[in-house]
C-alpha cells in the first residue's frame, strides 16, 4: 500500500449558485475563512503560504485558477510530501446549487487522507458559512 | 454523596492477560482483587474491535452504527451524547486522564480539541469537553502535541529518542523491528520508569483526585495506552519477564503449514494478510508480513506486553492507595476494562483488524462495587458489552440511563437480565479496500456475516462453537450440521441491527 499514490475525494452540495460559491475559492487569500485549521494565507503571485493551526507553515504553488471551469487546483511543495496535487471543482447542478469536489491525490498515500479528510471537514464549513448557518 | 467512579481502561489488551482470568505471565494481584470482591465478566464483548469506535460506544452508549464513528479517523462529533455529561450534569466532578481518542491524532491543522487543548492547560474552553471538566491526555508515544507528549518535550526531552518512531518516512505505521528478535513495533527504551506514560496517567490522575473537595462525587475515567503496540516500555522493567521463558500462546499454530491450513478456513482477507497481499486496518504495519512473525517474536512481543500490564496494575494499586488515604475507599466503583484486544500471536498474526475472535473480542472486564453497596461477588458468565458501561455508571450514580443509552447495566449475575447477545461491527474503507463485518455472539456461539465489499462477495461468513472450539479455528459457517444453528444467528444478527446515524460521517484522517 505504501508504494502507490493515495487519491481521497470529497464532496458538498452548496444552496448556492456556481458563481456566489466560486468567488469564495477563487481568492486564494481567503482560505483561512472556510478551512477550519488554517488561520493564515499569504499569497505572492502563484505561490500561497498558508499557516496551520499547529502552527506549520505550508508552502504551495497554485497551478490553476480557471474562472470559467470553476477549477481550482494547487500543490504542496513542502517536503511533507513526495508529490500532491489537489483539485477543486465547482459544478453546476443546474437548479441554482452547487456540487463542489474536493479531490487529492498525494504520495505518500496517507497525506491524501490527511488533507482530503480536512478538506472534506472545511467543505461542509464552507457550506454552512455560505448558507447562514455558520 | 453519592458512589464515586473509577473508570480504568486500558489499550488493546487481551482476556488472558491477567491473573484473575488465569493468565500465568503478567503479575496483576491489584486487579485480581478487585475481581475477588466484584463481578468478573467472563464474556465481555466490544463492539468494535479498534479504538475510535469502540471507546466512542463505550461514552455514548451506543453501536458505531448509531454514534457514526464507523472506523478509526471518524471524529466522534462534539455534540454526541455522553455519559460523563450525564454524571456531570448530575452534580458529578468528571475528569479524563490518558489516552480519549474520540478525535483522529492526525491532525496538522489543529482541528480538534484532544490535540489542541494541551496548549492551553487541563480545562477545555466551553468549561466541559464531551462532559469532563478535566482532560490531560496521552497516548502511545511523544510525538504531537497532546499533554503527555509536551511534557515530556519541555522536561525531559532527550528521552524522546528512546519511544518506538511508529509512523515511518511514508507516513505508514511503522514495520521495523526491534529487541532481541526483530519483532516488529519492538524497541528497548531506556527511559525511567516514572516517565513513562503509565506512571505519568497515574501521577496525572492522583493530582486531579487530591484536588477535589472530600464530598465531591466524582466520575473518572482513568485510560492507560498500553499494552497497545508500540511494545517499548522502559528497558529497567524488562527482567521482570524473560522472554526465553515465555512458553507459546494456545492460539499460535507452530508450523506454517498448520497456520495456513485454519486461515484457509475463514474468509479469504485472513490469509490476503497473512500471506503480505491486503491490508485493511492502518494500525498494522503496511509493510509487515504475518507470515514473516517467528515464534521468538511471538515470545518477544508477548513478554514484553505482560511487563507492560505489571506496570498498569502497580499504576492502578497507587491510585486506589491515594482513593484510600483520601477516605473514598467504601464509596468509590472500579470498574476496569479495555476497548478491545489484541492476536497477540494467534493465527500467526498480530495486531488487529477485521477479524473477529477471541483474541480482539473477549475482553477483561472486572467490576468491583463500593464495599457499601454489598453487591456480593460474582463470576457472569453471559456476553455483555462494552455498550453495557454507559447505563452501569448512570446505574451507580443513581441515575436512569438515558434515553439515547441502546442497552442497559450490566448484570451483577448470571440470570439478572434476559437478553443475552451482544453485536460487534466492522467497517472499513482505505484506499480501494472496503471491508465490512456483521456479528452476534449467543448462545456460546461467534457468528460473522459479511457484506459485500472489495474483498469479499457478500456470502460469507464465520461461525465458532466457543465451548468445543475456544481457540476458532474450525469455521462452521459452510458446516450442514450447523446450518440451523447459524440460520437462527443469522436471522438474530440482522433483527438486532441498531438505528443508523443520520448521516454518514466522513473519515478524515488515517487514525
Amino acid at each position: 500500500m505504501s508504494d502507490v499514490r493515495g487519491t481521497v475525494r470529497r464532496q458538498v452540495r452548496i444552496h448556492r449558485t456556481p458563481d456566489e460559491v466560486w468567488e469564495f475559492i477563487a481568492d486564494p487569500s481567503r482560505l483561512p475563512e472556510w478551512w477550519p485549521g488554517i488561520i493564515e494565507a499569504s499569497v505572492d503571485g502563484t505561490m500561497r503560504v498558508v499557516t496551520t493551526g499547529a502552527g506549520i507553515p505550508m508552502p504551495e504553488e497554485i497551478l490553476t485558477n480557471d474562472p470559467l471551469q470553476h477549477r481550482f487546483q494547487y500543490r504542496i511543495t513542502a517536503g511533507l510530501v513526495r508529490e500532491h496535487l489537489s483539485t477543486l471543482d465547482v459544478l453546476d447542478l443546474g437548479d441554482g446549487t452547487s456540487l463542489v469536489v474536493y479531490a487529492a491525490d498525494a504520495d505518500p498515500a496517507t497525506m491524501a487522507l490527511i488533507i482530503a479528510g480536512a478538506a472534506g471537514n472545511a467543505l461542509e464549513h464552507l457550506r454552512d458559512l455560505m448558507e447562514g448557518a455558520a | 454523596m453519592g458512589r464515586k467512579i473509577l473508570f480504568v481502561t486500558t489499550d488493546q489488551q487481551r482476556y488472558d492477560t491477567l491473573g484473575c482470568n488465569g493468565g500465568t505471565l503478567a503479575r496483576t494481584p491489584v486487579i485480581d482483587d478487585l475481581a475477588a470482591h466484584g463481578i468478573r465478566y467472563e464474556r465481555a464483548v466490544p463492539q468494535s474491535v479498534v479504538c475510535m469506535p469502540s471507546r466512542s460506544t463505550i461514552l455514548t452508549g451506543q453501536h458505531p452504527t448509531t454514534h457514526g464513528v464507523w472506523m478509526n479517523g471518524v471524529p466522534l462529533p462534539v455534540d454526541a451524547p455522553s455519559v460523563a455529561d450525564v454524571l456531570h450534569r448530575a452534580g458529578y466532578r468528571t475528569a479524563l486522564v490518558g489516552k480519549a481518542h474520540f478525535e483522529p491524532y492526525f491532525d496538522p491543522f489543529m482541528r480538534f480539541t484532544e490535540n489542541s487543548l494541551s496548549a492551553t492547560g487541563t480545562t477545555p474552553p466551553n468549561g466541559t469537553h464531551r462532559g469532563f471538566e478535566h482532560l490531560e491526555f496521552a497516548t502511545h508515544g511523544v510525538m504531537g502535541s497532546l499533554h503527555y507528549a509536551r511534557w515530556i518535550q519541555e522536561h525531559h526531552p532527550d528521552a524522546m529518542g528512546g519511544f518506538y518512531a511508529v509512523i515511518d518516512r511514508d507516513m505508514q505505521v511503522s514495520g521495523e523491528g526491534g529487541g532481541d528478535t526483530g519483532a516488529p513495533q519492538v524497541k528497548t527504551n531506556p527511559i525511567p520508569r516514572e516517565w513513562y506514560h503509565t506512571d505519568w496517567v497515574a501521577d496525572r490522575t492522583i493530582a486531579w483526585l487530591e484536588s477535589l473537595d472530600a464530598s465531591d462525587d466524582w466520575f473518572c475515567w482513568m485510560s492507560f495506552p498500553d499494552p497497545h503496540h508500540p511494545w517499548d516500555p522502559p528497558a529497567s522493567e524488562l527482567g521482570r519477564v524473560d522472554w526465553h521463558d515465555v512458553p507459546l500462546p494456545a492460539g499460535y499454530p507452530e508450523t506454517a503449514s498448520e497456520r495456513e491450513a485454519i486461515l484457509d478456513g475463514k474468509p479469504r482477507h485472513w490469509r490476503l494478510w497473512y500471506d503480505g497481499q491486503l491490508v485493511s486496518n492502518y494500525e498494522a504495519p503496511a509493510t509487515w508480513v504475518p507470515a514473516t512473525l517467528t515464534a521468538d517474536q511471538v515470545r518477544e512481543v508477548n513478554a514484553r506486553n505482560a511487563v507492560e500490564c505489571e506496570l498498569i496494575d502497580e499504576a492502578l494499586g497507587r491510585v486506589l492507595a491515594c482513593i484510600a488515604a483520601r477516605g473514598w475507599s467504601d464509596d468509590v466503583d472500579v470498574v476496569f476494562t479495555t476497548d478491545h484486544g489484541e492476536l497477540q500471536g494467534d493465527f500467526g498474526l498480530l495486531f488487529k483488524g477485521p477479524y473477529h475472535v477471541d483474541a480482539l473480542m473477549r475482553l477483561p472486564l472486572v467490576w468491583r462495587p463500593a464495599p457499601s453497596a454489598a453487591v456480593a461477588p460474582a463470576v457472569v458468565h453471559e456476553p455483555v458489552g462494552l455498550i453495557d458501561l454507559a447505563p452501569t455508571f448512570c446505574a451507580i450514580a443513581g441515575l436512569d440511563a438515558a434515553p439515547w443509552m441502546q442497552s442497559t447495566a450490566l448484570p451483577r449475575h448470571d440470570g439478572e437480565r434476559a437478553d443475552h447477545q451482544v453485536l460487534t461491527e466492522w467497517d472499513s474503507e482505505l484506499f480501494g479496500v472496503d471491508v465490512h463485518l456483521r456479528t452476534i455472539t449467543r448462545d456460546g456461539w461467534v457468528c460473522t456475516a459479511y457484506l459485500r465489499g472489495t474483498v469479499h462477495d457478500g456470502d460469507e461468513g464465520e461461525l465458532y462453537d466457543l465451548a468445543d472450539d475456544p481457540l476458532q479455528r474450525v469455521n462452521r459457517w459452510d458446516d450442514p450440521s450447523c446450518r440451523a444453528r447459524r440460520d437462527d444467528l443469522v436471522a438474530a444478527l440482522w433483527d438486532a441491527q441498531p438505528e443508523p446515524h443520520p448521516t454518514r460521517l466522513q473519515l478524515q484522517a488515517p487514525v
